[in-house]
């Protein structure tokens, strides 16, 4: 009986996910049937594999534009869009993993690195007629100097954006209020990636330390992670794209985050507010590059030129609100998005920032080394002792293995000598 | 008095268990991304319904569910009965390895794949993506098939096999008409957890998936990673309806049968 | 049906895909970037130490509040008639089937500030930060695992003849003798089987912390991150999870053992 029951589950369980998956398609043919037929008639000629930030383009909810759908059907291409967090992540993907991607949307320092690993592709220019709208201030760029590799596609600058219901508005100025004790309750939350989080801890290091600076010492990062880890006994949480739920949920009261996003944050949450940081902030560009393995060049070159359609670059840049290099674009946004201080920043503070720059690869591993040992490090370490590794712990984990092994060991030969004696016992009979 | 207090425990242990799933699908309803309440509404289920990543993973995790549990329980009962007619110390030596996967922390199994992968990747040039999650799978379900096999075989009578040689079959036909009938509630049972497990598995894929290849779980993953986003909750309302159907109607049909076999 | 045969095909299996891969860890643990023998992995490693021990800590804890609640929960039902037993024993699975990310998910949702807790403890006045502490893993750990501890703990209580205990009454035993002298030994193989269950996954689970828990990760987490740009380093820290959960096992299994003899 026991049998027929789990047979009858499975056949269920299969029946009923089936049907799900099936009327799921079916409900949604219903829906937009239309579009659908157009699917099936677009019949992809190709496709293109792009690699792009968390909320990073207009996906098409609440009546803004869906660009991907756009370009599916303007160009029968199909285009499968996956997500990173951090550089570094994508960095690693890149490297590590084996995968192909079309079009990737690295920052600045993460173009030069990867152009000098020889990991990009050089973009054929004759098939982006668009790259004409692309303001002349973000030709030329560090990154990339002989604009061979790199579209840009967005810009700005890091801010702190503050709820004003648990911090009373303006008494936030800088980086240093992430630090401040008094705002431990209203929860702080802080960069989950090295570079952004050793540079606002570098900026407040004393004497500062230049976060844009082209080569550090790995002093310079141990003081960085001193910083940071003094910073634990008052931090809430490492965040990324979490930071989205956190603030505008009113979970936490102060973080520090790009300043389009948290355009989009106050957006959702009235109570927020921003302040551009008195110490100056990281003023970084985002660009669409081809990584060296791809496998569909000219899909991706459409793509790319696509994204610097006037209208459709406006529609990215209203939708997450980070400045665009796109002068075609300008015309079509809204009054309000260009006045905002957070989309267009005054000059004068531009002025106070840095953009980051590639560093050496043993320098960078090494901060990347430093920042998950400041991640993990206990809170309750006092400001004094700044030590990452408590002794007494290596000691208790040591201890725990060596009393493992032996124990095992122990078992072992007890496990041995009682076979051996039974042995002896049956010899003997 | 002791049956009164024992039964209030038993309901506080299941409202811990149930109120915070019913919590989850509660708020499915809810118009509004917060946890203030803002009116019914059913645009999440749409909005679930028309998200073609999650209904493409619904359907990756489907293939890969199903391919590696039958692969898993082919590979398994096949593996069950060759280590059963190996000797002593030999055998447990056997049945060990095929433990590990299970004792195994599944995140040391997960990295510990995902060298082998990207290796093996690099050397031959392939990027991780369904084919080394399909094996990855096959490789964590294969021993709990295995574990469900191997006491069946002990309890098999062997001679029962011999009889039906002895009786003019060809050791294929007896093979497949005793032995396999004496095996089918243990591989039956293997496949199932199999299957469960696959549907179900995290850790393991995340490693193993490469950067592109989406299973449910690896989208649920994103989904609440990031913002709070009903869409999950509405995926949560949906998968608990699935269990509670299957769960009641395999119930009413076992008492269906039981009655008969009262009659 | 004597045959090894069968199970080459799964021996070549694990050789490729549970031997090497550990091999590969091993050797990765014990060599520098460069492929050179070198301890430094373990040097980097022991920054860790902490997190290590926090985690061990968590899932100690877990385990035993798992225990505690399990215990007389399991009993009760194992006294119950054999229909209803099922039953019980249906509902207590079901929530296991929903995806685990989800189950996480439900208590980020009801622990959160301004969420449902949050909000009956202000009206009662009680302002305290639910979320984001080492209280919330333990819980969501105790949610997530608890039903790992009822079913083996009713598995073999539901064995236990009533009228045993019955016969203990009769001869004059109290409510907590009998328990001492009969129940506990009895059960004790479902205590083991429950402990295992529990603490291995606890202690090297991953995302529960990093929903539920503020700055402190657990060892999991680090595992995933360090993996993420340093292999090497991560492998050592593999290695020596494994170490200590296998070492845990063969211990809790010796431990079982000599029980079951004594008893």
């Amino acid at each position: 009986m026991k049998r027929c029951i789990s047979m009858l589950l499975a056949l269920l369980m299969l029946g009923c996910f089936l049907s799900l998956s099936a009327c799921s398609s079916s409900s949604s043919d219903n829906a937009d049937a239309e579009e659908d037929g157009e699917e099936a008639s677009r019949g992809y000629q190709g496709e293109v594999n792009v690699y792009n930030w968390g909320e990073y383009i207009s996906p098409g909810d609440d009546g803004t534009v869906d660009v991907i759908d756009e370009f599916e059907k303007q160009y029968h291409i199909k285009v499968n869009y996956t997500n990173f967090e951090t550089n570094e992540e994508l960095y690693n993907v890149l490297t590590n993993s084996n995968s192909t991607y079309d079009v990737i949307i690295p920052s600045d320092y993460m173009v030069a690195r990867l152009r000098e690993e020889g990991l990009l592709e050089k973009i054929d220019f004759s098939n982006i007629p668009n790259y004409k709208y692309i303001d002349e201030r973000f030709k030329n760029m560090a990154y990339d100097p002989d604009n061979e590799y790199s579209v840009p596609y967005t810009w700005g600058f890091v801010a702190i954006g503050y709820n004003t219901e648990m911090i009373e508005e303006g008494s936030v100025t800088g980086f240093k209020d992430l630090w401040n004790a008094d705002y431990k309750d209203d929860g702080i939350l802080m960069f989950n990636n090295s570079r952004d989080a050793m540079a606002i801890a570098m900026q407040l290091c004393d004497p500062p330390i230049d976060p844009g600076s082209t080569s550090f010492t790995r002093d310079d990062i141990d003081r960085a992670t001193d910083k940071l880890i003094e910073q634990k006994s008052v931090l809430k949480k490492y965040v990324m794209d979490q930071v989205f739920t956190e603030m505008e949920g009113n979970q936490s009261g102060i973080a520090p985050y790009y300043a389009g996003d948290i355009m989009t944050m106050m957006d959702n949450n009235d109570a927020l507010t921003y302040c551009l940081p008195e110490e100056g902030s990281n003023l970084f560009n985002d660009a669409m590059c081809i990584p060296a393995t791809c496998k569909n060049k000219e899909n991706a070159e459409l793509f790319i030129n696509f994204m610097c359609e006037p209208e459709i670059a406006a529609a990215n840049a209203e939708y997450i609100c980070y400045g665009t290099p796109n002068t075609g674009a300008l015309e079509y946004l809204d009054e309000e998005i260009l006045e905002s201080e957070l989309f267009n920043p005054p000059d004068e503070y531009l002025d106070k920032c840095y953009a980051f720059s590639n560093i050496d690869d043993d320098i960078y591993a090494y901060m990347q080394k430093r920042f998950v040992e400041a991640c993990s490090a206990s809170a309750e370490v006092s400001s004094i002792e700044k030590k990452t590794v408590n002794p007494t712990a290596v000691w208790a984990v040591g201890a725990i293995l060596l009393a493992i092994i032996l124990a095992t060991i122990v078992i072992i030969v007890l496990d041995i000598r009682k076979a051996v004696r039974n042995r002896g016992r049956i010899n003997k009979l | 008095m002791k049956k009164l207090r024992s039964k209030i425990y038993f309901i506080i242990i299941m409202a811990f268990l149930y109120l915070p799933i019913i919590y989850l699908i509660a708020y499915s309803f809810n118009d509004g991304k917060t946890s203030v309440w803002k009116g019914f509404t059913l645009k999440w289920y749409t909005a679930l319904f028309r998200d073609s990543q999650i209904m493409g993973s619904l359907y990756n995790t489907l293939i890969i569910a199903i391919l590696a549990s039958v692969i898993a329980t082919i590979l398994g009962t096949a593996a069950a009965i060759g280590i059963y007619n190996f000797k002593g110390g030999v055998r447990s030596a056997l049945q060990n390895v095929s433990n590990i996967p299970i004792i195994n922390p599944e995140i040391v199994t997960g990295v510990s794949l995902m060298l082998l992968f990207t290796f093996a990747g690099v050397m031959m040039g392939f990027e991780m993506g369904f084919w080394t999650v399909l094996l990855a799978h096959i490789g964590f379900c294969t021993p709990y098939v295995i574990l469900n096999v191997t006491p069946r075989i002990r309890q098999m009578d062997s001679s029962l096999y011999e009889a039906a040689l002895d009786l003019g079959c060809t050791p294929v036909q007896a093979f497949f008409k005793v032995v396999m009938h004496e095996l089918l509630p243990g591989i039956f049972s293997g496949f199932l957890i199999s299957f469960t497990y696959s549907l179900d598995d995290f850790v393991i894929t995340y490693f193993t998936r490469g950067s592109r290849f989406q299973t449910l779980p690896i989208q649920i993953y994103t989904m609440t990673h990031q913002r709070i986003n009903p869409k999950a909750n509405a995926l949560s309302a949906l998968l608990f309806i699935t269990v509670i159907v299957i769960l009641l109607i395999s119930n009413f049909a076992s008492l269906k049968k039981s009655k008969e076999a009262a009659r | 049906m004597k045959t090894k045969r069968p199970a080459i095909p799964y021996i070549g299996w694990m050789l490729v895909f549970t031997i090497v891969p550990l091999v590969m860890v091993i050797y990765y643990a014990f060599t520098d970037a460069q492929g050179h023998f070198s301890l430094e992995p373990f040097q980097n490693a022991a920054v860790y130490s902490e997190v290590f021990l926090y985690s061990l800590w968590i899932a100690l804890i877990s385990t035993f509040i798992c225990l505690v609640l399990a215990y007389p929960l399991a009993f009760s039902i194992s006294r119950c008639s054999e229909r209803s037993q099922s039953m019980i024993v249906m509902f207590l699975m079901v929530p296991m089937w929903m995806n685990f990310l989800l189950r996480i998910y439900a208590w980020v949702l009801i622990l959160q500030n301004y969420g449902p807790l949050d909000m009956i403890l202000n009206f009662f006045g009680v302002d305290v930060t639910l979320i984001g502490n080492s209280g919330a893993v333990i819980v969501g750990m105790v949610y997530e695992f608890l039903p790992f501890m009822i079913l083996p703990l009713h598995t073999v209580m539901s064995k236990i003849d009533s009228s045993l205990i019955e016969a203990a009454q009769d001869l004059g035993c109290s409510g907590f003798y009998v328990f001492r002298k009969v129940v506990f030994p009895l059960s004790v193989p479902g205590i083991i089987s429950g402990v295992t269950m529990v603490f291995v996954p606890t202690a090297s689970t991953f995302l529960v912390a990093q929903y539920l828990g503020g700055t402190q990760f657990m060892i999991g987490d680090v595992i995933e991150r360090v993996f993420q740009s340093d292999h090497n380093t991560g492998s050592a820290i593999a290695v020596v999870l494994m170490v200590v959960i296998l070492g845990f096992l063969v211990f809790m299994n010796r431990f079982g053992d000599k029980e079951a003899v004594n008893g």
